[in-house]
């Protein structure tokens, strides 16, 4: 069997299980799988041209997801006004008074002669300009987050269309990942993941407790939409007449029209993520990535500038995962910080690379939808499951309560197994490399 | 007396806490480093490890409980911590057994079996979930505290309060007791010589006659109740929560990396130097400052460095800071 008809057969395959739960739990459940699955698609593409492509070892992608969630937040929501007459002058002087410190002590590092004076002055400026700034930070963020807190409470963001925080969320993802790969690149590949774990809970506790930011969390929530609003739809005289031509009920109608939309703005960016992956794969520039991976030692012999190469597709990937991730903030229209955790926007991801198959993009995109199919249609099978096997106990006894209760619990467990059972008997997933 | 004062504050608020905290991560550490001088990799199951035999001493304390069994004033948990590292034992030779062996034999690349442990993170995470659920469970009982809050004041006669909880005295004995049991077994035994032997020079060791398979079984029953001990303790301290272990792997890593990963001493060392960091970075140091400096120089804020939140940052930075200007930690480890 050649490898074209095989990957359209797994992906078939993938499309046949969708439109399977399509047919059993409804229209709706389908396109909400296929929505995040687009999204998880693209954040897998990210975590494969950091892994697949250049072998660097990143367990921070939650990090960079909320990072570009943020960036939606922060270029959508309507600015506060009353909390920038308040403090916004404050909070903006206080981070160029704590980026001066850390500039300042970076200077004198590189420009003082080593000795202890050196760390004396670093000391004095890094310690000063610590206090400095939380002297002129603490008052202002007060003043913010004093204004009107139940409702807004922080600054606010630019008021613009939600699409264009997407690319901003790329970018600021993308300068996260220059500043942690600047520090941490050099290092051994669990030292790089150790690193890059940390960075992404400091990123979450951030987001956590910087109420004047994006409120904490107490939830940014109502994100202006970049598709029309189910209400509008039935509202609009043409569009019930069209529903009605197709046989539907409008409230439905409206609801599928709203998830293909968001559906088609997704497809559009995985296409364009996908071609420009699969046009750096072959080009030079990919060859000599998979080179530096291959043999570190060999690829440096030849002159390839291999902590450059490193730095820039860290830099590239976690651009990738951000936008992702204010996608699905946009998907959401909420930021809320609570909800990320480790297990889900990071080692899933990393199941998703892995059973698709670390290297290939299509792999990538294939594994996205289909663990993602796997982490939502779990817990109901899990359900149905459990049904089956405790059908025969009694009612009130405890053990069933038990398994009913812990069928929640079994996407841990298959998600675990698919990825040990995939690296043991196909380590190099379901569409290997080429 | 002021200073007399402010030693109580800082020994009541930094110094005990970090100390208990410092233990726990120190257990911590030893395991992960352990499966590092051994095994040769970053163990990210560890922390759901640590929850799986916390949470089997947690049944059975609640079973002895129920039987009426006490041992009060200590609590109940301690008569369960042996089943707990059965169990804990039991379950990691089988994964061994299933999952790892297959990766040794293959020699698969450290970062290969890293990720492999992210997969048994997974299923040993489900299962802790599956068994007793993700909410927070008690199962602390005896007598509350050693020395109790207004005991000491009337003993003193200072302002100050000093109150030191049972669970924070068990954990400090424990640990000691633990860790002097594993250096006697590493520096004294045949088998844990030959453990070293094997984590600095694994071709020599075999040269020597030293069966690997023998040595790798060892260290996971070691690991076993090391990570048993540190999570009931941790539970005993705090309470137990499936997912708090997760999170647990930061500061733990980062212990067994500041003090060199593969030296033990180095993870005891490196357990309390990020135990008191982050305790005397978060805590707000306003009391302590205002019994030593005169009142006009009193602090008006809290003084308080960061807030409790940002606890994961100052292990961060410290194993940052380490990983940067000295690589291989604190006290050389084997990784280079």
């Amino acid at each position: 069997m050649s490898d074209g008809l095989r990957n359209s057969l797994l992906f078939g395959a993938v499309a046949l299980l969708i439109v399977g739960a399509g047919v059993i739990q409804g229209a709706n459940t389908a396109l909400l799988i296929v929505n995040m699955g687009l999204i998880s698609a693209i954040m897998a593409i990210g975590v494969n041209l950091q892994w697949g492509f250049a072998g660097l070892f990143n367990i921070g992608v939650m990090g960079f997801v909320a990072l570009g969630g943020l960036a939606a937040v922060l270029i959508a929501m309507p600015p506060t006004t009353e909390a920038w007459a308040a403090g916004g002058l404050g909070v903006i002087v206080a981070l160029l008074l704590g980026a001066a410190t850390v500039v300042l002590a970076v200077l004198v590092r590189l420009r003082m002669p080593k000795g202890p004076l050196r760390l004396l002055a670093m000391l004095v400026i890094l310690i000063g300009g610590f206090f400095l700034y939380r002297s002129v930070f603490d008052p202002a963020t007060s003043a913010v987050e004093a204004v009107n807190p139940a409702g807004t409470g922080y600054l606010g963001g630019l008021g613009l269309p939600v699409i264009i925080g997407w690319p901003v969320g790329g970018l600021l993802a993308a300068g996260a990942a220059w500043l942690v790969g600047k520090t941490a690149l050099g290092l051994r590949s669990d030292y790089l993941a150790i690193a890059t774990l940390g960075i992404a809970e400091i990123t979450i506790s951030v987001l956590k407790n910087e109420d004047w930011l994006a409120r904490g969390v107490k939830n940014v929530v109502g994100l202006p939409r970049p598709v029309p609003y189910e209400v509008d739809l039935q509202a609009s005289e043409g569009f019930v007449q069209a529903a009605a031509d197709f046989g539907m009920d409008p409230v439905i109608a409206s609801a599928l029209v709203v998830k293909l939309a968001y559906a088609a703005l997704f497809t559009a960016v995985l296409v364009v993520v996908l071609v420009g992956a699969q046009l750096a794969l072959k080009s030079p520039w990919g060859r000599m990535m998979r080179a530096i991976r291959d043999n570190e030692t060999a690829a440096e012999a030849m002159g390839k500038d291999v902590t450059r190469r490193h730095l820039q597709i860290f830099v590239l990937g976690s651009a990738v995962v951000g936008v992702a991730g204010a996608m699905m903030t946009t998907l959401d229209a909420q930021l809320t910080p609570g909800t990320y955790q480790p297990l889900r926007f990071t080692f899933l991801i990393w199941v998703m690379v892995i059973v698709g198959g670390s290297g290939n993009n299509f792999g990538s995109v294939l594994g996205g939808f289909l663990i993602w199919f796997l982490w939502v249609e779990v817990e109901p099978m899990g359900h149905v499951l459990m049904s089956l096997v405790t059908s025969g106990m009694a009612d009130d006894s405890a053990i069933k309560a038990n398994l009913l209760d812990s069928a929640a619990h079994m996407r841990m467990l298959t998600m675990g197994l698919v990825l040990l059972l995939v690296l043991r008997f196909f380590p190099r997933g379901l569409i290997p490399e080429k | 007396m002021d200073a007399l004062n402010a030693l109580v504050a800082l020994t009541n608020f930094v110094i005990v806490p970090a100390v208990a905290y410092g233990s726990q991560l120190a257990l911590g550490a030893l395991g992960v480093t352990l499966v590092y001088g051994i095994l040769r990799f970053s163990n990210f199951a560890h922390g759901d490890t640590m929850a799986f035999g916390a949470m089997i001493v947690v049944l059975v304390t609640w079973g002895l409980q129920g039987a009426g069994v006490s041992i009060d004033p200590l609590p109940t948990a301690l008569l369960a911590i042996p089943f707990g590292i059965l169990g804990t034992i039991v379950l990691v030779l089988i994964t061994d057994r299933l999952v790892y062996r297959f990766y040794r034999a293959q020699k698969a690349k450290p970062v290969i079996l890293v990720i492999v442990s992210m997969g048994v993170m997974f299923i040993m995470n489900g299962i802790v979930r599956f068994i007793i659920g993700p909410g927070d469970q008690r199962f602390a009982d005896g007598e509350r505290f050693i020395v109790s809050a207004r005991d000491f004041k009337e003993w003193s006669g200072l302002a100050e309060p000093l109150a030191i909880r049972t669970t924070q005295g068990i954990t400090v004995v424990t640990a000691v007791i633990v860790v002097a049991l594993l250096f006697w077994f590493l520096g004294r035994t045949r088998t844990g010589k030959s453990m070293r032997a094997y984590s600095d020079n694994e071709d020599l060791a075999l040269l020597s006659g030293i069966n690997p398979e023998r040595v790798v079984m060892v260290t996971w029953i070691i690991v076993a109740a090391l990570a048993t001990i540190a999570g009931t303790l941790y539970g005993l301290d705090k309470s137990f929560k499936p997912f708090v272990y997760f999170q647990l792997l930061l500061p733990i890593f980062a212990s067994a990396i500041v003090g060199g990963l593969g030296n033990p001493l180095g993870a005891i060392a490196g357990g309390y130097l990020i135990a008191f960091a982050e305790v005397a970075i978060t805590y707000p140091l306003k009391k302590v400052l205002g019994y030593l400096l005169p009142e006009s120089l009193a602090p008006d804020g809290l003084v308080q460095l960061l807030s409790t939140d940002y606890k994961f940052a100052v292990s961060f930075v410290i194993l940052l800071i380490v990983l940067l200007f000295k690589p291989t930690g604190l006290f050389d480890g084997r990784a280079h």
